[in-house]
């Protein structure tokens, strides 16, 4: 079956029709990802996007229940240059096709996706839509432009948890099917509550905090500071999640009430926030930064990490206060700013994705040093109630 | 932390001649590394005892020492080196990681043995601990479970008793792997006691140090590799995944691989990511490159570390060409302090070596093997790589780039899948074997279900269903004819990379004809940019593939332009020697204002290093692929000029198919080239020319074989019209014999007749390389073989200047070169075989290309023959290029010293294979040595080569009867050079009858103990062994295979006797000399000079 994608600019690509046979609508951006396409799927940042990867063979291994970083994909669509309809992996429970179907989501196979890409690198991400029942071109051009753009848009609020949930799953258990070393005993006990603001969270933050030793009270976007500091939280994680950071202002006010209070780690979108929080600006990146091989230099130690990205904002750097701010990473592609840090409050946050998922491992300690946070502001609490 | 300033020196070794498991892609890192340092500052000395390389031209390194790579030989430059430093000026380092196993050994043995420490040098890159403790399988395995990897169960034995108990112990099949072998050498899979026991002995021995490493099997788990690059601040990244087809238990050297992995998920590889980076870590590879092995269990995921190679490793080199990424040029600037995000990214410019590329197409890569050079050997493949070369090819998708692999590798046969008998089919999938691959697409086009397959196989089903995939699209095809087929079918066809010749197969037409289908229809390849990135920055490099996609990248420019045909993979006879050429001529046309353009598919080599020329074409060298980089070249109107000379024969092939095209071929014209290559059209010229060849004539059946045979006089050379590199030729001496090879040894038919030519028995061969522009010649070389006519010209030692030459052959030799030049209208380089057989001088071959030999003579002359030769091809004269020459009329001359080349061959790879040489060549890599004496310069070629000529000893003689006299006369030469004489029955009566004493020794058959029995007690040093006719008795054979398991030099030719005797002599007066190429040239400069003042 022919499918199409056209984008705003009228720019078109015909293809083959996967997944499931409807219109899918979004801001077309590419993931340079070799591995890892299901979980790029499932992360609900990627609400409201159409996803092109660049790996050509995508489907290979399958999709299986552990590598979802979510409930269910959330991409709007999905572009490929080769969909296996085979798949080859042990752990594999379902051809990727089929899994996309199932999940009403559809697939456009067989174009020139470099050409794609380069286009989108070229003029930016742009609106597109993938379509194998309307084949006009000129018609979907028209409706690609009416649907609303990223900027501007709240997504957090749309993919964020309706419910208060608690999460205490380490990703051993997740792994220990693939991992030598064995799964976590029975009597683990965590020694500190986070309190997690979901604005689009991808589970193996909540699983890599649960193997620093926390225990997760996942609450939805709008949850005020008040009902947060209820939970007597020993610190505050701000997850990653899709749209545009600006619109989110009760997140960013919340976040004002809470420093100083409770130690606070963000990532990504919560990164932004933190941003807007200490009265910087954000903007949006030409092509963003989608992919596993980003170098970034810790400015501290000048060490350097390969990481995960999964962003379209990003927070501009000359917008921070020099006095209460410190810029702690950068990526060395393009120096846009990738970390940063309270210089009294305990507080810190980076853009870029310390729990992989899909990417390389190198930043996971970033979670350790949360842990380490916390530690340090109960002790100095305990310190202080002592002295006072 | 940047740069050491500390250092001023850097001495790097090279990997030596070309051998299997060490080819070519250690020139290509080598001369990177050079390069890199030496534009950074560093004084840098290079050695390495192969001439035909890039990395070995003057202008690469400070220093250049084309010397024996053995301790007494480094030790011995290192003192020169360290003698010329002034104090203070800073320190010598020694970088061990871009040379290969043999780099890397080299390097341990100094250390171990205090030289390294005597002089103070540092070696840079990787610790001696590190490399010990990757190297040594055991620490390795210690090192990998203390942090917490599985690797196999193992035990490292050194006798046949513990191996046995062990291997009880774990159970069958079990691995054995020597240690510190190359490329896998003597290791095997044992299934049962027997083959352990065999396995275990051969293992032993060829282990340096005796040791084999038996293990647990993993055999049919996926294989993988990972590239990694670390620095001294502890950075690291992975280059390049590398997933293997053929699961564990083939050598990676001999499996079809692919980039980047295909069936790992992203947990998969991260852990896998992890463990490289612990791996790397816990061995302490300081800086550099290293390459990872995996396996993983299909069933259940555990994954074990096989090994790790802590260095630059074939696999580097095939992931810097797969990524874009240059792994040994960063790698050797990492190992001088420079940290990764200190160094740019070359292709983006704007981005940092700091990164992981990723990319957006599929990378394939096969092997290339040639068991139907040694008969006897078994073409199985196992855990001991056996394969002479590779070819890669670049897709968008892993079909096609696997059907342009597959077209890359020049097999010279039609690409059909013949009908195969089930049976033999199914043992064939089962054995993995060169044709394994092929015999899948049959397979599946016979309807075999994946799932069967992977029973048969153990390949990944992921990778079957492609095979299969094409196999349904070929068939499909073939419902279809030329007239019937849909655009869009064709279109499909051609995204899997099928070519145009299987198409036309399929459609049961001509490749000429799909492709007339894909013009009228518009079908054709887009090129696209390798640039490490997948398109998310601009890149600045063409380094391009085709496709079948929507949109091109690479609009050509509309500068003059030149575009030269590579070689393709590596082959015996047609070797790295060829590559050099096609870099050379890059080099000098750049230098001329050309805009270059190299169009190649072999992974190895310095032409398909992106710096090499100002556009890369990484494609299969048909003529569908290289018309097709034409035509995108040309389109907007820019002329091209081809250069068809420099890539031997591959390209060769193609200079009137693409000259019917339009093409123009620049240099010696197509026609010349064919009228050369045609038997009879040549034999006219030669006549005319009043030069002399052998008679010979030219055969359709056996009684004609037989009566020309007789007509021209026995013994008579045999040989197939159509094949190239001496293939399946005999020299036979009898009516039988010739009747015998029609019958079974050659197909021949109305259109592939057999060619009989009378052999010259006895003669000298000569080889002459000339340069020409159609009227003025210039004579580059005349090579003396050191073995006689009938042993191929590859295949034997040569000197320069010749030695034994009278005037008179020399100066016929010369007119006939000039004579021959003029008549073929040579433009550009010729190369001539000649063979005097007592004074009298006969052409054997004439070619008018490059030849083997360019890059010896060029070291040896210090004149750039490929590139002057190039220039000519342009138009440039010789009278301008080299006035003096011309106008003397004189030949370029050698330094002054005598230059020997040496063919090094690969016995051990192949056991049970006959070590005889013949008129088939069967090395696979030289070596040079340069003395003042032609005894030392032959001695030293020899000890590259691997053969360590004894000093003393006893000499075992067996001769053939036509060889008595010399063979009295050789006795006693050796015998003044204090060596006892042991021979067999014949030899020793006449030796005796001469006055010789002499040591009787039995033949194998004759009695115990026998030859080979005095072999194995090392009781013979030196063996010297001629046999004559194409059956060589038996027990020649068990002596020559017993010398070879017990590195015992063989000799099988008289003359190379004289060779071996006079470099003993050398030897014996202790020299030990040592001297740069610009040593060797400067001093020439001075005499030069003189001359002059
Ligand atoms: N335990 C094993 N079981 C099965 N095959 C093995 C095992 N170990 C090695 N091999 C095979 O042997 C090949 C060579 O082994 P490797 O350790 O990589 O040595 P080399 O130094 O020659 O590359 C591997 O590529 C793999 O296919
Ligand atoms: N008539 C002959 N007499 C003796 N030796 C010969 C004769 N013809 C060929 N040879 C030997 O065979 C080798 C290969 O033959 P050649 O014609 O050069 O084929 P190739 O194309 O393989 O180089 C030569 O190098 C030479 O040693
Ligand atoms: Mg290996
Ligand atoms: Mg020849």
């Amino acid at each position: 079956m022919q499918a199409l994608l056209v984008l705003e600019d009228g720019r078109s690509f015909r293809g083959k029709a996967n997944g499931a046979k409807i219109e899918g609508y979004g801001e077309v951006v590419f993931n340079t990802s070799i591995t890892g396409y299901q979980e790029i799927f499932t992360d609900p940042s990627y609400s409201g996007q159409i996803v092109v990867l660049t790996n050509p063979q995508i489907g290979n291994y399958g999709t299986n229940p552990d590598d979802n970083e979510s409930r269910r994909p959330y991409i709007e669509g999905l572009i490929v240059r080769e969909f296996s309809p085979i798949c080859s992996n042990w752990r594999s429970h379902q051809v990727t096709d089929e899994y996309l179907e199932e999940f009403k989501i559809p697939v456009i196979s067989g174009i020139d996706t470099r050409a794609l890409v380069r286009h989108l690198r070229t003029y930016g991400v742009m609106r597109g839509v993938i379509s194998c029942t309307e084949l006009d071109v000129q018609k979907l051009v028209a409706q690609v432009r009416a649907i609303p753009k990223m900027d501007g848009t709240d997504l957090a609020q749309v993919v964020t948890t309706k419910r208060r949930y608690e999460w205490d799953l380490g990703s051993q258990e997740a792994v220990s099917r693939i991992s030598t070393r064995v799964a976590r005993s029975g009597e683990w006990t965590p020694r500190y509550h986070v309190v997690a603001y979901d604005f689009g969270i991808k589970h193996n933050i909540l699983r890599m905090l649960a193997d620093a030793g926390c225990r997760m009270t996942v609450v939805p976007a709008k949850t005020s500071a008040e009902e947060v500091l209820a939970l007597s939280p020993d610190g505050i994680f701000l997850s990653n999640g899709p749209g545009d950071p600006e619109p989110c202002t009760y997140a960013r006010d919340n976040i004002r009430r809470l420093m100083g209070k409770v130690p606070i780690f963000g990532i990504c979108l919560g990164h932004q926030l933190i941003g807007l929080a200490l009265g910087g600006k954000t903007y949006k990146l030409k092509h963003g930064h989608h992919g596993g091989n980003h170098p970034v230099k810790n400015l501290e130690t000048g060490k350097i990490a390969i990481t995960a990205h999964n962003h379209n904002f990003a927070v501009d750097p000359g917008s921070l206060k020099e006095s209460e701010v410190i810029k702690t990473h950068i990526d060395l592609n393009d120096n846009t700013l990738e970390g940063l840090r309270h210089r009294t409050l305990p507080l810190f946050s980076v853009q870029y994705h310390p729990e992989a998922a899909p990417g390389p491992h190198d930043s996971r300690h970033l979670f350790e040093d949360f842990v380490h946070m916390m530690a340090q502001f109960k002790k100095d609490k305990l310190y202080e109630l002592a002295y006072a | 932390m940047p740069r050491r300033n500390d250092i001023s020196k850097i001495l790097i070794i090279g990997s030596g001649p070309i051998v299997i498991g060490q080819s070519a892609e250690f020139d290509y890192s080598g001369t990177q590394a050079c390069k890199v340092l030496k534009s950074d500052g560093y004084e840098v000395v290079l050695c390495n005892s192969n001439p035909a390389t890039i990395m070995t031209d003057p202008e690469v390194a400070d220093r250049t020492y084309i010397e024996p790579l053995t301790k007494a030989y480094l030790e011995r430059i290192i003192a020169l080196e360290k003698e010329m430093m002034i104090d203070g000026s800073g320190k010598l380092a020694l970088l061990p990681t871009v040379g290969g196993q043999t780099a890397l050994n080299l390097a341990v043995e100094l250390a171990d043995s205090g030289v390294l420490e005597r002089y103070q040098v540092e070696l840079i890159g990787a610790q001696l601990n590190a490399i010990k403790m990757a190297e040594d399988r055991l620490l390795f395995k210690d090192a990998m479970v203390k942090i917490g990897l599985d690797v196999p169960k193992s035990a490292l034995v050194n006798n046949l008793k513990d191996g046995l108990e062990f291997s009880d112990k774990i159970g069958y099949p079990v691995i054995l792997r020597p240690s510190f072998t190359l490329g896998g050498t003597g290791g095997g899979i044992a299934y049962n006691r027997e083959e352990l026991l065999e396995l275990l002995a051969r293992g032993i021995d060829l282990s340096p140090v005796h040791e084999v490493l038996i293990e647990e099997s993993v055999l049919g788990w996926k294989e993988y590799e990972l590239e990694v690059i670390r620095d001294l601040d502890d950075n690291v990244v992975i280059i390049c995944s590398i997933e293997n087809f053929d699961p564990m238990g083939v050598h990676t050297g001999d499996s079809i691989t692919v980039a980047p992995a295909q069936t790992l998920t992203d947990r998969e590889y991260q852990l896998m990511r992890d463990a490289a980076i612990s791996v790397i870590r816990e061995i302490g590879v300081e800086t550099g490159g290293s390459n990872i092995q995996f396996a993983v269990n299909p069933d259940t995921g555990r994954m074990v570390v096989i090994e790790m190679n802590p260095r630059v490793s074939r696999s580097s080199a095939l992931a810097s060409k797969a990524t874009g990424f240059p792994i040994a040029k960063i790698a050797a600037k990492l190992a001088v302090g420079y940290k990764l995000d200190e160094i740019p990214n070359d292709i983006t410019r704007k981005t940092p070596a700091c990164f992981e590329p990723t990319i957006d197409y599929v990378v394939v890569k096969i092997p290339k093997w040639q068991f139907e050079k040694f008969s006897g050997a078994s073409n199985c493949l196992g855990p001991q790589m056996k394969s002479v070369g590779e070819v890669m090819a670049i897709g968008r998708t892993f079909k096609e780039a696997l059907m342009k692999g597959i077209r890359s590798l020049d097999t010279g046969t039609k690409t059909r899948s013949e009908a195969v008998d089930p049976k033999v089919l199914t043992q064939r999938l089962v054995t993995p074997q060169p044709e394994r691959l092929n015999c899948l697409l049959h397979a599946f086009s016979q309807g075999m279900p994946v799932k069967q397959a992977h029973e048969l196989t153990d390949i990944d089903p992921w990778f079957l269903f492609q095979l299969k995939e094409i196999a349904g699209k070929l068939t499909e095809v073939s419902e279809n004819s030329v007239e019937s087929i849909h655009p869009e079918s064709l279109r499909e066809a051609k995204r899997m990379g099928i070519s145009d010749e299987r198409l036309a197969l399929a459609l049961k037409s001509s490749a000429e004809n799909v492709r007339r289908l894909r013009d009228q229809h518009g079908i054709w390849p887009v090129y696209k940019l390798v640039d490490t990135c997948a398109a998310e920055f601009e890149s600045f490099t063409p380094y391009l593939y085709s496709t079948y996609e929507e949109e091109d990248e690479a609009p050509p420019t509309n500068r003059k332009k030149v575009m030269i045909l590579g070689s393709g993979p590596n082959r015996i006879g047609q070797g790295i020697e060829f590559d050099y050429c096609c870099c050379h001529a890059a080099f000098a046309l750049r230098d001329d204002g050309y805009e270059t353009i190299m169009v190649n598919c072999n992974p190895e080599t310095v032409s398909t290093d992106y710096d090499t020329s100002d556009r890369l074409y990484f494609e299969p060298l048909t003529l569908e692929d290289v018309l097709a980089v034409y035509h995108h070249e040309v389109r907007d109107g820019a002329s091209v000029e081809v250069i068809v000379q420099f890539g031997g024969q591959t390209p060769l092939n193609l200079a009137l198919p693409l000259q019917a095209e339009g093409v123009q071929i620049i240099g010696t014209s197509p026609e010349s080239i064919d009228l050369a290559e045609d038997r009879q059209r040549f034999g006219k010229l030669l006549q005319e020319l009043q030069i002399a060849q052998p008679p010979g004539r030219i055969v359709h059946g056996v009684e004609a074989a037989v009566a020309a045979a007789r007509q021209v006089g026995y013994p008579v050379l045999v040989r197939p019209s159509y094949v190239l590199g001496g293939r399946a030729m005999a020299i036979a001496y009898d009516d039988e014999s010739v009747v015998r090879y029609m019958k079974e040894a050659v197909e021949y038919s109305a259109d592939r007749p057999v060619l009989i030519d009378h052999f010259l028995e006895d003669a000298i061969e000569v080889d002459v390389d000339a340069l020409s522009d159609g009227e003025d010649v210039v004579i580059a070389g005349i090579m003396q073989h050191i073995e006689e006519a009938g042993i191929h010209s590859g295949d034997s030692s040569c000197v320069l200047p010749s030695i034994t030459l009278s005037r008179h052959v020399l100066d016929l030799i010369r007119k006939w070169t000039f004579q021959l030049a003029r008549a073929l209208k040579v433009v550009g380089l010729m190369n001539i075989q000649f063979a005097v057989q007592n004074g009298d001088v006969y052409v054997l071959e004439v070619n008018p290309r490059a030849s083997r030999t360019v890059p010896y003579v060029s070291k040896a002359t210090n004149v750039q023959l490929a590139k002057i030769a190039v220039k000519l091809m342009t138009g440039r004269k010789l009278s301008e290029l080299l006035p003096d020459h011309v106008a003397e009329s004189a030949d370029l001359s050698p330094a002054a010293g005598y230059f020997v080349k040496s063919p090094v061959f690969p016995w051990s790879k192949f056991p049970g294979v006959d070590a005889v040489l013949g008129p088939e060549m069967r090395s696979v890599g030289e070596v040079m040595g340069s003395a003042d004496t032609f005894g030392e310069a032959f001695a030293k070629a020899q000890l590259s080569a691997g053969h360590k000529l004894p000093q003393s000893g006893t000499l075992f003689m067996s001769m053939e009867s036509c060889h008595q006299h010399p063979a009295a006369q050789l006795a006693r030469k050796f015998a003044e050079l204090g060596f006892s004489i042991a021979a067999t029955h014949d030899t020793a009566d006449h030796l005796e009858k001469a006055g010789l004493r002499v040591e009787r020794v039995y033949k194998v058959k004759e009695g115990r103990p026998n030859v080979v029995d005095l072999i194995k007690r090392d009781q013979v040093q030196l063996v010297l062994d001629t046999t004559r006719g194409q059956e060589p008795w038996f027990d020649h054979k068990a002596v020559r295979q017993a010398a070879i398991t017990h590195r015992i030099p063989t000799i099988t030719t008289v003359a190379a006797a004289w060779a071996v005797a006079e470099g003993i002599s050398a030897l014996q007066r202790n020299e030990l000399n040592v001297r740069s190429l610009q040593q060797w040239h400067q001093e020439e400069n001075i005499y030069e000079l003189l001359a002059y003042a």
